[in-house]
């Protein structure tokens, strides 16, 4: 059985990623942004009967159950979600999976995060809490890496860099463009954190470098935000007011946890979780109108564009000089900004990713539309090269 | 490391679980100790309760020499968490030992700058705490 084409995303929506909440609870971001995908989709919240979410602190146990009954929902499927940044991609096929095997027929993906301005009395993140920010990590990478200040992720993808940096060739000016193409992009998206605020290569170079040799305008700002899909089956999306945009091809791969453990830093899972996104849809790298890729750090596009095939690998940079990145360029990137530029609201920002290319498929990005986009190819990445979902979204 | 203990240490620790705790013991007396493959001769990082080599094999526990080289690295200009903030610039580094496998280090001892890919490595021994000793890495004697 293949997914191709079982399901379609009809309705999304999305909040404005801002530095921090106010008064805001988890439970009341993801239930609000489901509320507002389902209406998005012209559908009643008695008509959806799945629910996908994340694994999220407020609900440290039967998260999706704690959603549900707050949104006064009826399901037959639910499930969440732990994949980090390729969370939200990695909620789309299985909300596909689930409708094509007859458990449900509307499924509601909802991604939230909460960021509250910590006050001095106030809960401290603990740095044995690692990469999870939870406070009880048990894992060998909490227990192996992170004595050695191996915490959040800027180490991890900065020896990505420089292990890229010895086995290929990349200039730091190669890098610094794929920054500046998707604060252009950023520039044409008022909803975006830095919406207004141009930059050049030579801003990107020159400030400072946080991890040798990423520099902070080459890094994600951490942010607040919610994000929410609703994918529904290819007869109910039929009916939809919305255009369909169906799930031509998935695909997923995971090898490692922590950094360390990875079989390589430069040869990534993408590369078969893009493959097998592209043998289910059927279609080829150069089909593809739009490329929405996780961009948690701009090595991290490198190895993207190289891994799912859009570049030979070890030619990220010449591919980056040869095409221009631009919404309104030969190769569409990110057309949101990024995560780079649009905000890196945790899970919320990777679903960003999905959420974009279907409001380009749906040709309702305005101020940025990509001309007549058919075919968009999303890559969610999660932890530091961890979990990769690849999906091939299209209007057919 | 006398003087270094006087002050408290302030960062994280590693919490030894009953399969991890042959490695911290090992450390605290300055040894080296991995896992290998009965089945495959490979070694094995981290402490793991099952090999990753399939059914039948078991894991034991052996010595090895602390030599590898920079599998990568990084200078962290800030620090990565607040407990760092009076050691930088220091290096955070994926360590590839003479056995094959990988661990994370700091690579200590030296001028962060210097610090290559592929450089040789040896292990050093820190005491942190009189109950936990951190292995650490800094550039080969030759």
């Amino acid at each position: 059985m293949s997914l191709r084409g079982a399901a379609a995303i009809t309705g999304l929506a999305e909040f404005k990623p801002s530095r921090y909440t106010e008064g805001e609870t988890t439970l009341g971001m993801l239930a609000k942004v489901a509320a507002d995908a389902i209406a998005d989709a012209g559908l009643e919240p008695g008509e959806v009967d799945g629910l996908i979410t994340e694994s999220f602190a407020e609900a440290p146990f039967m998260a999706p159950a704690a959603v549900i009954e707050y949104m006064g929902l009826d399901v037959k499927f639910s499930e969440v979600i732990d994949l980090g940044g390729a969370t939200g991609a990695g909620m789309v096929w299985r909300a596909a999976a689930a409708i094509a095997a007859g458990m449900c027929e509307t499924v509601v993906c909802t991604t939230a995060t909460r960021r509250e301005k910590r006050t001095t009395e106030g809960p401290k993140r603990s740095a044995s809490a690692g990469f999870s920010g939870r406070r009880v990590d048990r894992t060998p990478e909490a227990e192996f890496c992170v004595p050695y200040g191996a915490i959040g992720a800027n180490y991890g993808y900065a020896m990505i860099a420089n292990r890229y940096m010895h086995e290929y060739r990349v200039t730091p000016e190669q890098l610094a463009t794929i920054a500046v193409a998707q604060r252009y992009n950023a520039c044409h998206n008022p909803d975006a954190l830095f919406f207004g605020q141009p930059i050049t290569v030579e801003d990107v170079l020159n400030s400072p470098v946080i991890v040798d040799p990423l520099h902070m305008l080459e890094i994600v700002m951490p942010v607040a935000g919610a994000a929410a899909l609703v994918v529904t089956s290819r007869k109910h999306a039929k009916k939809s007011k919305r255009t369909p945009v169906e799930i031509l091809g998935a695909g997923e791969h995971t090898t490692h946890k922590a950094i360390t453990w990875a079989p390589s830093l430069t040869d990534t899972a993408i590369r078969a979780s893009a493959d097998a996104a592209f043998k289910m849809a059927g279609v080829r790298r150069k089909d593809i109108d739009i490329a929405s890729l996780y961009d948690c750090y701009t090595i991290t596009v490198l190895l993207t564009l190289e891994d799912a095939g859009f570049a030979k690998k070890g030619q990220g940079g010449k591919f980056v000089d040869a095409h221009n990145l631009q919404f309104d360029g030969d190769f569409p990137l990110n057309p949101h900004g990024g995560q780079l530029s649009f905000g890196q609201a945790g899970t919320a920002g990777g679903m960003s990713h999905v959420t974009e290319a279907v409001r380009q498929l749906q040709r309702r990005a305005l101020g940025r539309q990509v001309k007549k986009p058919r075919l968009a190819f999303v890559n969610g990445n999660g932890g530091i090269m961890s979990d990769q979902v690849s999906l091939i979204l299209g209007t057919g | 490391m006398a003087g270094e203990q006087a002050a408290p240490y302030t960062k994280p620790l590693p919490e030894p679980t009953d399969v991890s705790r042959p490695f911290w013991d090992a450390a605290r007396d300055h040894r080296l100790l991995i896992q290998r493959s009965r089945k495959t001769g490979k070694h094995v990082f981290y402490p793991r309760a099952v090999s990753p080599f399939g059914h039948g094999d078991e894991l034991e526990w052996v010595e090895v020499s602390g030599r590898g080289v920079v599998y990568s690295y990084t200078v962290a200009r800030r620090p990565t968490g607040p407990q760092w903030a009076a050691d930088i610039p220091y290096v955070i580094a994926i360590v590839e030992l003479e056995e094959g496998v990988h661990l994370t280090a700091n690579i200590v001892d030296c001028d962060p700058d210097s610090v290559r890919v592929d450089m040789p490595v040896e292990v050093t021994f820190h005491d942190a705490t009189p109950e936990v000793t951190l292995p650490q890495f800094r550039p080969a004697s030759g």
